[in-house]
Formats: structure tokens, C-alpha cells, sequence
């Protein structure tokens, strides 16, 4: 009877480590593995060569076409500045405010799309007949650019607020349905098969089996949908609206306070990186079975 | 699963006597199936008037080239594809046959697919006590208190909260066939389910699976394209044509169970390779000018 004494040890000795450490060690054991890696310092020699590029190319060598730009120093000098030439840096008001109306429209968009996107998905790709006679409306009216729909917003809706919403609402919307429904074409049908040869009835097998088999999907969609929505919204911005940094970018070209554009530029470039990240972050939480699949990979 | 029939079959019974109380549901016949894909004239014919019967508490293991059919076999009594004609009944209850040509999927028969299809989002214990608790039959406790019993029993101690995708894959097999298992199935039907694994695991996990079958002694539908492990697993071997598949050759190996790894070097087990491997290669043969033919 060793024989089966044998199996019965716990087979899994080396995982149960991972489950002991507590989140922080597991953060800073990342942490300084990160920094152990030459990744870190290749991050910091692309950002200096491009910076360094900029700075060159404006303000030393004066390119031909390049000397009109703002130089790197003015830049800076001008976002760090407690008064500001052009009225916006980090130590003005009005600067956070243009971000917060922003973020706002962003999160109600975004909130919108994904609250109505991610059912219409999982219905597309699960239910044929419900597919057969939405999805030749949806794929028409899909190609049609945001922008197209600027007039017919401001028509429809009233004020500033909501027609930017709704354009960065359209946007998010597309990109979150269809990949919702291409995750739930995804799934491979031997764990619907599984789920029904043990019994379970067809909404438990949309609970346990369609959402979150459709959940990588799913937050790939929401990726490409906060990066979209802030592509409409600047956009949107642009048109129409009183406040918002796609405003401060277009009021800044129409009065001619070059500095104050690239701000504008730069805190985008900054602002959208941490929404994606914040979305990154969510999917990581939710697919632990998928994180921690890679993790043994050696992919992250 | 049962203790007492589990202490039983392993210890007290040498040579294999199957213990009397164990029950002997799982008897599947299949009666003059036929399936056909695709519209008349066009279509193909995957299963062509097949007629055998697997025996209740016994190892039934099918044979026959990649592709012929077997699996749409399976299917059909699995309940995942109609029949065009015949019908299939599991225990003198007819599952599919003349005006009801689809099967119900249901816990009295169990698939272990071929590239494993535990859920990937849920711990392994989630995927155990996903049936029970799915059917309402148990409650969150009890399922969690079974599916720790035969975890253990099933060497599978230490890995309730993993996640499939952390585990190896002979080990994700064991786990699939627990999770079958809990729902005291009348019969498990394996579509080549070692077909992924290398040789050695493959012999590890034969041997898992006769364990896991002395105890619970339930039946047993295994399909595959290896004539060895055919021979070594079942008490019955049934040989397929090429497509369309019907049953070439029916043999009963008497081989004693319980079987071990020393059965391959016996006599006896070399003489049934030799009585079916021409046929099975004969087979093979037509199935690969078959694929030159349609290319």
C-alpha cells in the first residue's frame, strides 16, 4: 500500500509558497526584480533620447521645421511655473480643472459603454437569432467615424456636456460590444459541452462558463475603448465644450500660446496612460486564474 | 467515493473479483446508429449502421483511425449530436432513437475531453463541486467536504485552491475525472483523453484511471487511436472501420483485472496485439489513401 500513500502527498508543495507571501512582499519582490532587469534603464535611455531629440532639434540645432516648435526648456519651465506666461501650469487651478472635466466625460462615457457594450456583446455571441438582426444594424452604423457625428450630436443633444460624452461614449461603445461578442465566439465549446454534461441549465452556463470565459476579451475591448474614448473626446472637445483639455489644446492654437499646447498634449499622453493602466490593473484582479497562469509562464 | 467498496476492491479482493454490491448500472446499447453530416448525396457518412453494446461496470474501449467516427459516436450518446437513424439506450432507457434523435446532456454520463476542458477560471475545487452544486443536489459545504474526500483519495491533496493552469496536464486529467466522478455518473465516456500526454505520463495515468475504476467500478466508454492502451484498459475492445465506422472486430480480452504495467510484457497481451494489430493497420491503411483520395 506504499504505492497509494505515495500519491496521497501533497503534490503541490512549491505553489502553496506563492499563497503564504502577503501582497506587499509579493509587490516589492516585483518590484526589485524590476529593477534588477536592464528594463527600467532601457525605459529611461528611449525617454532620453527622445527628449533629447526634441530639445536638439528646437533649441540648439534649429531645424528648418522645428524652430517654430516650443522648445523642451519652455515647456517645462512653463508646466513648473507658479506664473505661468500662458495662464497654465501645475500651480494653477484651472489646469486641474480642465483634467477633472475630462476624466468626468471619460468615466461617464467609458461607465455608459460598458454597462450597455459588454451586455449587447455577450447577447451577440451567445444568442444567434438575437445576433442575426441587431448585428447587420450595428455593423452599418460601426464604420461611421465619431466625428460624422458631431452635427447630429449638437443637434440632439443640448449644452456642451453631453454631446462630448456621447461622441466618447460611440467610440468605447463599438469597441467594447464587439469584442465582448468575438470573446464569447472565442470559448471553446467542449466547456459549454463540460458545463451541460454536468448538469448545469443554460443561464447558469452563461454565469459560470460564458462571462467569464469572454472576460479576456472582454478587458482587451475595455483597453481599446478607454484609448478610443479619449480619441473621441478630444475630438469632441475640440468642436464643442466650455472646459477639458482637447479645449485648452484648441483655445491655446487659436490664441497662439504654443507652450500651453504641448501641456496640453503631454498631460493627455499622461492621463490616458493611467486610465489604461487602472483598466490593466481591474483585469489582472479579476482573471487571477489568468494572471497567476502567466506568472508560472514566466511571461510577466 | 464509497469507503467501504473502495477498502474492498483495493485491498481484500486479490485477482480482480469484483465486489458484489457494486453497482451495475452504465449498460449502453447502440442499436443500428447511423450518422450523416450534410445534405443527401453530398454529406458524409460518419457512422454506418453500428451496432455493440457496452456492458455495465466494464471498460469498453474503441479503436479505429483518427477521424473515423468514433467521437461522433460519443457525442450522440453524450447527448452533443442527434443521430440520423437508430438509437442508444443506457440501462434499458432510451436516450435517442426513433422521434427523439438527440440525446439530453446530462450527470448520468460524463465526458473527459480530449484536450481537457476543466474551466480555467475556476479553482480546481470550484470545477469539483461545479456539478453537484450546479444541479442543486448538494450544498456549498457538502460538495466542498466530498470534493476534499476524493481529492484526497485521488492523490490530489494540496491543490483545492490552484488554478488548472498551474497544475501539470496529467494532473489536470485526474482532477477532470474527480470532477466527473462527483456526480456519481452511470458511465464516463473519454474521448482519447491522454492523447496530448507523452508516454510516460500516458503510463502513469493509465494506471490512475484503473485505480480510480476498481474503486468505483463505474463503466467505462474509452475511445482512442493506441491499439496498446486499448488492450491494456479494457475488458472489452471494440475495432472501427475507417469512415463510414461500424465495428470491425469485437474482442473481450481476458486478461484478469486488477491489471498493472507487467501485463505488457505477457504472453497473453502480445497475442491480442497480434490478433488485432493487422486489422487495425489495415484500417490505418484505408483511412490514409481515403485522405490522399479527397485531397
Amino acid at each position: 500500500m506504499s504505492e497509494t500513500d505515495l500519491t496521497k502527498l501533497p503534490i503541490n508543495t512549491l505553489l502553496d509558497r506563492s499563497d503564504q507571501m502577503s501582497s506587499t512582499a509579493v509587490a516589492m519582490h516585483r518590484l526589485s526584480l524590476w529593477l534588477a532587469s536592464p528594463r527600467p534603464y532601457l525605459m529611461m535611455i528611449g525617454f532620453g533620447l527622445f527628449l533629447g531629440f526634441w530639445y536638439l532639434s528646437v533649441e540648439v540645432w534649429k531645424l528648418p521645421r522645428f524652430a517654430e516648435m516650443p522648445g523642451l526648456t519652455t515647456v517645462v519651465s512653463e508646466w513648473l511655473s507658479k506664473n505661468p506666461i500662458y495662464g497654465l501650469s501645475i500651480f494653477v487651478d484651472e489646469y486641474y480643472l480642465h483634467i477633472w472635466v475630462s476624466i468626468r466625460r471619460i468615466a461617464i462615457a467609458f461607465f455608459l459603454a460598458t454597462a450597455i457594450g459588454v451586455p449587447l456583446g455577450l447577447f451577440l455571441g451567445w444568442s444567434k437569432r438575437f445576433k442575426q438582426f441587431v448585428f447587420p444594424v450595428f455593423e452599418l452604423l460601426r464604420p461611421i467615424p465619431p466625428l460624422a457625428w458631431v452635427p447630429l450630436a449638437i443637434v440632439m443633444f443640448h449644452g456642451s456636456e453631453t454631446p462630448v460624452i456621447f461622441l466618447t461614449f460611440l467610440a468605447s461603445f463599438y469597441a467594447t460590444a464587439l469584442n465582448t461578442m468575438l470573446g464569447v465566439q472565442s470559448i471553446d465549446i467542449s466547456y459549454v459541452r463540460a458545463a451541460s454534461c454536468l448538469g448545469a441549465k443554460r443561464w447558469q452556463i452563461f454565469r459560470h462558463i460564458i462571462v467569464p470565459g469572454a472576460l479576456p476579451f472582454i478587458f482587451t475591448g475595455l483597453q481599446i475603448s478607454v484609448g478610443v474614448a479619449w480619441f473621441s473626446l478630444v475630438a469632441g472637445e475640440m468642436v464643442s465644450g466650455q472646459y477639458g483639455l482637447g479645449y485648452v489644446i484648441n483655445t491655446s492654437y487659436t490664441m497662439v500660446r504654443y507652450p500651453t499646447i504641448i501641456i496640453g498634449m503631454v498631460t493627455l499622453g499622461i492621463v490616458g496612460y493611467v486610465t489604461s493602466a487602472m483598466v490593466r490593473v481591474l483585469g489582472d484582479y479579476m482573471m487571477q486564474w489568468r494572471t497567476r497562469e502567466l506568472a508560472l509562464g514566466g511571461e510577466r | 467515493m464509497n469507503p467501504t467498496s473502495a477498502s474492498v476492491a483495493v485491498s481484500a479482493l486479490p485477482g480482480g473479483a469484483i465486489p458484489a454490491q457494486a453497482a451495475r448500472t452504465g449498460k449502453v446499447r447502440i442499436i443500428d446508429a447511423v450518422k450523416y453530416y450534410g445534405a443527401a448525396g453530398t454529406g458524409v457518412l460518419a457512422v454506418d449502421h453500428c451496432t455493440f453494446e457496452v456492458p455495465a461496470g466494464e471498460i469498453t474501449v474503441v479503436v479505429g483511425p483518427s477521424g473515423c467516427g468514433k467521437t461522433t459516436l460519443l457525442n450522440a450518446i453524450a447527448g452533443f449530436h442527434s443521430l440520423s437513424s437508430g438509437s442508444i439506450y443506457l440501462d434499458d432507457e432510451m436516450l435517442c432513437g426513433p422521434g427523439k434523435l438527440k440525446a439530453e446532456p446530462g450527470p448520468d454520463r460524463i465526458v473527459v475531453f480530449q484536450n481537457g476542458a476543466l474551466f480555467p477560471w475556476k479553482t480546481n475545487i470550484e470545477n469539483i463541486t461545479f456539478g453537484p452544486m450546479m444541479q442543486g443536489r448538494l450544498t456549498r459545504a457538502e460538495a466542498y467536504e466530498k470534493a476534499r474526500d476524493m481529492m484526497a483519495d485521488a492523490g490530489l491533496r494540496g491543490i483545492e485552491n490552484n488554478y488548472p493552469g498551474e497544475i501539470s496536464s496529467g494532473v489536470r486529467r485526474r482532477v477532470e475525472i474527480v470532477r466527473a466522478l462527483m456526480n456519481d455518473p452511470k458511465i464516463l465516456l473519454l474521448d482519447e483523453p491522454y492523447r496530448a500526454l507523452d508516454s510516460l505520463t500516458k503510463s502513469v495515468m493509465h494506471e490512475a484511471l484503473l485505480e480510480i475504476f476498481y474503486k468505483n467500478r463505474v463503466t467505462i466508454f474509452f475511445i482512442t487511436h493506441d491499439l496498446e492502451e486499448a488492450i491494456f484498459l479494457g475488458h472489452r475492445v471494440v475495432i472501427m472501420t475507417t469512415r463510414p465506422c461500424r465495428p470491425k472486430k469485437i474482442l473481450d480480452i481476458d486478461i484478469p483485472h486488477p491489471r498493472d504495467y507487467s501485463v505488457l510484457t505477457t504472453k497473453r497481451f502480445r497475442e491480442f496485439m497480434d490478433e488485432t494489430a493487422a486489422a487495425v493497420h489495415e484500417e490505418a491503411t484505408k483511412a490514409f489513401a481515403a485522405g490522399e483520395k479527397e485531397r
